[in-house]
């Protein structure tokens, strides 16, 4: 990329290039590089799962580490929702790992091999709303599968005066409607940002290595690339913590659709 | 102006947002780190609140973010 050009692209890595070509009636369903990458990532969750799930009586280290992932849901789940929170947990989990391990393997460094770039499968917004979806989807079935139209009762918070009735009630709704989009933006965003931060910088490296004049490689490339590492693993928490804001507003969400308000 | 320089300019303005998202997500931490100090017992039992004061607080800075990359695009 560096080489033709004299530029880089940081939004390249974005691109999605189609590895083996599909088509259904029509419709391209293309195995791409996001698809391949979404394998990996099911792939890396069953290995770590299939590692801890042995059941043993004396916990091994692996064991602990699963154990410890399921548990940190299963407390989110009942702090946040009470007693019913049990019944939402496999589905918290599931997109809980799934972006926590979305994130971190697109962090991987697999670009030390030729040919290879690392893909992240949750900088991409079509993959982050159909999660966000899954999420919103739940907690309209539930309250409605639960309450029926008194769902919409949760327009209308505990002691609202009736001088407010007209107000209150569509900033409710709109702030009930905008959960789908807030979630999955903040999702993509948080993901395309650090990754397009990392090959700016990644790209003050390169040419200043190459700059003509020669004190430009001290003064330049080496500072960024100490600023790459400290970025590196601020980056590692970011994603962490998506996953976990995530889960977390996922968990609140459900709880109104269970509990009301 | 040509359309370009005014997208890019533009770019750059809502750039400004980002920085002021920083200061809310400073001032989401900075005041959980004052409440805990004082009373260190309450603090884990309100990690949840302050990840969603975190979360609401840079999602508006992500979208000034978001403008900022759509501008830059449609620019470039």
């Amino acid at each position: 990329m560096a080489g033709e050009s004299g530029k880089i692209d940081p939004m390249h890595q974005f691109q999605i290039e189609p590895l083996a070509k599909l088509d259904l009636f029509g419709y391209d369903i293309s195995f791409t590089n996001s698809s391949l990458f979404m394998m990996v990532v099911l792939v890396a969750i069953w290995a770590f799962m299939a590692g801890g799930m042995k059941r043993e009586l004396v916990p091994g280290r692996w064991q602990m580490a699963v154990e410890g992932v399921t548990g940190f849901i299963n407390n989110l789940m009942s702090a946040n929702v009470g007693p019913e929170g049990k019944r939402y947990v496999p589905l918290v989990f599931s997109l809980f790992i799934f972006i926590l391990m979305a994130n971190f393997i697109g962090m991987m460094p697999f670009g030390i091999v030729p040919g290879v770039h690392p893909f992240t499968v949750t900088s991409h917004l079509t993959v982050t709303a159909v999660l966000a979806v899954l999420s919103f989807g739940t907690v309209l079935m539930v309250g409605f599968w639960r309450h029926g139209f008194h769902f919409f009762s949760l327009f209308v918070p505990h002691g609202t005066p009736w001088w407010l009735l007209w107000l209150i009630p569509p900033i409710e709704l709109f702030s009930f409607l905008i959960r789908p989009f807030s979630l999955a933006l903040r999702l993509f965003v948080a993901m395309t940002a650090g990754h397009v931060l990392m090959k700016v910088l990644a790209g003050f490296v390169i040419s200043g290595l190459n700059a003509e004049a020669m004190w430009v490689a001290p003064i330049v490339a080496i500072p960024s690339f100490m600023l790459m590492i400290a970025i590196t693993l601020l980056e590692l928490l970011v994603c962490a913590i998506q996953a976990y804001v995530f889960a977390l507003l996922t968990s609140l969400y459900i709880n109104d659709a269970v509990n009301l308000h | 102006m040509e359309v370009n320089s005014a997208a890019m300019i533009g770019a750059g303005l809502a750039a400004i947002g980002a920085g002021m998202a920083a200061l809310g997500v400073g001032n989401v931490f900075g005041s959980f780190l004052q409440g805990a100090l004082r009373n260190p017992a309450a603090a884990d039992s309100q990690q949840g609140r302050l990840f969603i004061g975190f979360a609401a607080a840079e999602l508006l800075g992500l979208l000034s973010f978001l403008i900022a990359i759509l501008l830059y695009l449609k620019a470039a």
